[in-house]
Order: C-alpha cells, then sequence, then structure tokens
C-alpha cells in the first residue's frame, strides 16, 4: 500500500505520523510526502498520483487541502479526511448547519449578512455573544461582545476586512465555562480515543493560545455526543471541541478535520498519530477492494461548492 | 551549523532536523525553514496565512 501525505510544514505532528508510517514498513506500507507548495493536478490526467490507494491531508492551509481533496476526490482517490468532511467543517457556519441537520446539540448560533442585521440578531440573543468568522482557527478574530458598543466595534472592524466571509456574521450564544476550561476530544472513525481538557484564564482556550491540556476521561456521555458530531460533518479523523454546561449538558462548539494534537498525547498518554494511521491505512485497504471513498458527499452548501 | 538568512546568525541544528521544520534564530526570532538537510539549508518561513489553521 502507498499512502501520499499532504503537509504543509513538518510540526511535531507530522514527525509522529511519519514515524507510524515508518514502523508499518514492514507490513507493506509506503508513504511519500507531499508538499502542498508543490503539488500539481492535471484535471485530465491524475498519472503519478493513482499511485495511492490514500491520502492523508495535513495541509495548514485550509483552501489548499479542501481543493486538493477535491480534485483526488474526483479521481477515486480517497483521503483523509474527505473535501466533503473539509468543506463542512472549514466552515463553522456549515459545521453548525450539518450539526442542527443532525439535532446534535450545539451553542444557539444566528448568522446575518449586513452590520445592521448582525447587530440586531446579537440584540436579539443577548450580550455577551461570540463572533466568528465562518473561515479560520486557533481563534484568530474570534470576538466577544459583552455590550453593544463593543459590539458595534467589531461589526465595523469585520466591514473594513477585504474577505467577502468576513461580511458573512456568524453569531454564537457566549457559553460560560465552568472551570474555566472546555474539552477537545479526539474521533478516529467511530471511536473517542482521547480527550484533554483545555483551561485557560482566558475565555479563548485554544492551545495555539496559551490553553493547558490535561487528561479528560472519555465517559460514555462524552464519547456519544462527540461520535455524533463525528457522524454529522461526516466522519473520519476529526478533534471535537465540547463546551460543559450546567444544564445542558454537552454542547459541541466546533469540529476540526486537519488536528492538531502535540499537547494532547503527553497529557493523554495515548498514540494519536498511531491510531490516526491505522484509521488511513484502513481507508486504503477497503479502497482497495471495494473502491469506495467513506463519506464522500459534497455538503449542501460550502466554499468547495461555491467555487464550483 | 547553518546561517540565518536575515541576520547571519549561527544556528546549531540537531542531525535529526527535517526539511519543512520550522526553527526559529536564536539571534533575531525569525522563523525559519528547514529547506534542505544535507548540507542544511534555512529560508525565512512563510507568514501565516488567513486560512492557516486545523
Amino acid at each position: 500500500m502507498k499512502i501520499g501525505v499532504l503537509f504543509s510544514r513538518v510540526r511535531v505532528e507530522e514527525k509522529w505520523l511519519f514515524e507510524a508510517l515508518e514502523k508499518r514498513g514492514p507490513d507493506g506500507v509506503s508513504y511519500d510526502r507531499i508538499d502542498d507548495r508543490e503539488a500539481k493536478f492535471n484535471l485530465d490526467a491524475p498519472g503519478e498520483w493513482l499511485n495511492y490507494d490514500v491520502v492523508l491531508e495535513r495541509s495548514i492551509s485550509y483552501g489548499r487541502g479542501l481543493y486538493a481533496c477535491q480534485v483526488l476526490n474526483t479521481w477515486g482517490i480517497p483521503t483523509v479526511n474527505t473535501a466533503a468532511v473539509a468543506a463542512t467543517c472549514g466552515d463553522k457556519l456549515v459545521t453548525s448547519a450539518a450539526l442542527q441537520a443532525a439535532g446534535v446539540p450545539q451553542p444557539n448560533v444566528r448568522v446575518a449578512f449586513t452590520p445592521e442585521s448582525a447587530l440586531e440578531a446579537i440584540e436579539e440573543m443577548g450580550y455577551p455573544v461570540v463572533l466568528k468568522p465562518v473561515i479560520g482557527s486557533w481563534g484568530r478574530l474570534v470576538a466577544r461582545a459583552n455590550d453593544r458598543e463593543a459590539a458595534e466595534a467589531i461589526l465595523e472592524h469585520r466591514e473594513a476586512l477585504g474577505n467577502y466571509q468576513h461580511q458573512v456574521y456568524y453569531i454564537q450564544e457566549y457559553v460560560h465555562k465552568p472551570n474555566s476550561r472546555d474539552i477537545r476530544a479526539f474521533v478516529v472513525g467511530d471511536e473517542t480515543i482521547a480527550a484533554i481538557y483545555r483551561t485557560s484564564s482566558h475565555w479563548i482556550t485554544n492551545t495555539a493560545r496559551g490553553g493547558v491540556g490535561t487528561n479528560c476521561p472519555v465517559t460514555p456521555e462524552l464519547n456519544a455526543i462527540c461520535l455524533a458530531a463525528a457522524k454529522a460533518v461526516g466522519g473520519g479523523v476529526l478533534a471535537i471541541d465540547v463546551l460543559e454546561t450546567a444544564d445542558r449538558g454537552f454542547l459541541i462548539n466546533e469540529v476540526n478535520h486537519t488536528m492538531e494534537f502535540h499537547s494532547s498525547v503527553p497529557a493523554t498518554g495515548i498514540d494519536i498519530a498511531d491510531k490516526v494511521i491505522d484509521y488511513v491505512v484502513e481507508v486504503g485497504k477497503k479502497h482497495d477492494e471495494d473502491g469506495s471513498i467513506p463519506n464522500y458527499k459534497l455538503p449542501v452548501t460550502s466554499a468547495a461548492g461555491a467555487a464550483q | 551549523m547553518a546561517t540565518c538568512p536575515e541576520c547571519e546568525g549561527a544556528l546549531a541544528l540537531g542531525g535529526d532536523v527535517q526539511t519543512g521544520e520550522i526553527v526559529v534564530c536564536g539571534d533575531c526570532g525569525v522563523d525559519l525553514e528547514v529547506v534542505g538537510t544535507s548540507p542544511v539549508a534555512l529560508a525565512l518561513a512563510p507568514h501565516e496565512a488567513e486560512d492557516w489553521g486545523e
């Protein structure tokens, strides 16, 4: 079996993934490192891409990863994750729509397309609210508005930003975090393999922003909602951000499709990279047997869909 | 020993450094990408783009 790993940078996660792949050499698994800056696709002629039984997508760039997977899936080459999953998870509004359609609990979300209607939606929801860009990660440009003045300032700034997606106003209910923490859970296939609490004195708990990871037990309740969230977005290898509430149980905050886990491995003791590669090999084997690409269908609305 | 292309400071990198890895120059603090390993070659790392993340 030959596996392609599409990557942007060799981070700790990629080193661990490469190590896990190299361990499988005696089992007949080989792999290529594919720098996404050098990748080229001729839609009429897949050429050497067809040598891959499966491609693991680890691009830091959402756009590169999404469109590479779109082309590969079109050629019948399975990817982890699929383009459909990337398109769903890479856009917070599409993610929320998928969760809503599947009945998976999440914070209340409102959407508007002008600063005026966004302000009305915010006031109807009540302060504080969280404004998030529909595309983006690492907590970038995520802002909490505690009052009307703050909301107006954020909306004015967003209006001045160039990308049209900043004028899609995704407004999320602010959920108070007990113990100043949330949960990051890792789903691989049909199992929640590990989870961490992310604790921070700041309301944004991303480990990229200073949140500290400690082990979180995967209870049956946590496993159930994480699997439901994973299924809602199309499944695969996913990092699920979960909020704890006193009166509504767990709520799904976000789902990430090219997950980082460098702080989670030491916290949980779980070899996440090894489990990811197990899944990738399984997808490749299944494709070789029956030609299938698991969960290959585009969401109703997505960045990929808009570009077609 | 490798040289920072920004400040010409010297960087001592381990033998297990990999192409595509990001290292930080201890002198000027700039992010550098390893673009070759034998010998080690460094280039300024790309700036974070709006669609970068998980």
